[in-house]
């Protein structure tokens, strides 16, 4: 019984694994009803330099890798192909750099509903392997991390 | 020295007059200072119920005005969230604060889309759009730069990310920087109601 609650509890605050890359906290936005967009945000570490390459999830249209740049008080987002993962550095994706974007989204995401999303990540050696993560969708205004 | 009742009654008029010329001292503020500024002056847009809104029709509040849209997946929530903070660490002021939002995206953002984007934050908030040329006309009056960018089926909007805020006389007073923590946002507004 104690190695079962053992277990749930580090695959609740781990989130997802592979060999080479951990995912911590992921977390989606959650939107209003007919909201076209959301974005899923999480941390990554990787044990070897890596790159996170793709994303996919059930819940959009389309998926894509964006970073938020401010120029002068200008908000951009641009599409990105990758985002290089250090190894042994933990990446975050969070707001004010890197999220993952899902466009078209097939339905409102409310608070509480768990969000899957797979994620592609690539090795030095071109080899790819997928991760699936399961983010819980947080109130639109929940606090994100302190300035 | 003896001082009749009379000039007594005079001297102490003068000083209350002198004191009241006096002027206030000048706002510190975090972010940056527009007080007196020869723009952000009005709008002229509609609420999600299609009524003509203005500056005038919340004097007496103090009032943030911020531009964004809601596909924005970052500044506009974030900047969102703050106000509601912000809002609620002003205490009894806090009641005397009107949030804005004025979509940049009339043609995504329909007045139901952002009527329930702006409660989420707080019912108090809300949300304001107009036509391509409205909208193009009130970003032109805070000096707000965005444009559309083309991103595969879609677009994004790059935009400037400042919050402007307006004392309860509806004068510009100062815009709040996306990187001003709480406090320093809650030390700004505080200064509006005095």
């Amino acid at each position: 019984m104690k190695r079962h609650i053992l277990a749930l509890a580090m695959a609740m605050t781990v989130g997802a694994a592979s060999a080479q890359v951990v995912v911590h906290e992921p977390w989606v936005r959650a939107t209003v009803a007919n909201q076209q967009a959301s974005g899923a945000f999480m941390q990554l570490n990787a044990s070897r330099n890596m790159k996170l390459v793709e994303a996919r999830s059930p819940v959009a249209a389309q998926v894509e890798i964006h970073q938020m740049t401010m120029d002068h008080d200008v908000m951009k987002m641009r599409p990105v192909k990758f985002v290089p993962l250090p190894a042994g550095k933990p990446v975050a994706l969070e707001p004010g750099s890197y999220h993952i974007m899902l466009l078209g989204l097939k339905k409102q995401i409310r608070p509480g509903d768990v969000v899957p999303l797979t994620i592609v990540i690539e090795g030095e050696d071109g080899q790819r392997q997928s991760i699936e993560v399961k983010a819980p969708a947080r109130e639109l205004s929940a606090m994100t991390h302190n300035h | 020295m003896q001082v009749s009742s009379c000039r007594r009654a005079m001297l102490l008029g003068s000083i209350a007059l002198l004191a009241g010329c006096v002027r206030k001292p000048q706002a510190t503020f975090k972010g940056v200072d527009l007080t007196g500024a020869s723009y952000a002056h009005d709008f002229r847009l509609n609420d999600a119920q299609g009524r003509e809104r203005t500056l005038a029709d919340f004097r007496g509040k103090a009032v943030l005005l911020h531009f964004g849209f809601t596909m924005c997946a970052d500044v506009c929530p974030t900047t969102l969230a703050r106000a509601a903070r912000v809002k609620e660490m002003l205490g009894d002021s806090g009641e005397r604060l009107q949030v804005l939002l004025m979509t940049l995206d009339p043609q995504r953002d329909t007045p139901q889309v952002l009527s329930a984007y702006t409660a989420t934050f707080d019912p108090s908030f809300i949300g304001l759009y107009g036509t391509e040329e409205q909208t193009r006309a009130a970003a032109d009056q805070f000096k707000v730069f965005y444009r559309k960018v083309p991103m595969g089926d879609t677009y994004t909007i790059d935009h400037s990310a400042l919050s402007y805020a307006f004392d309860p006389e509806g004068r510009i007073r100062v815009a709040l920087r996306h990187d001003q923590s709480d406090e320093d946002c809650a030390h700004d507004l505080r200064q509006l109601f005095s």
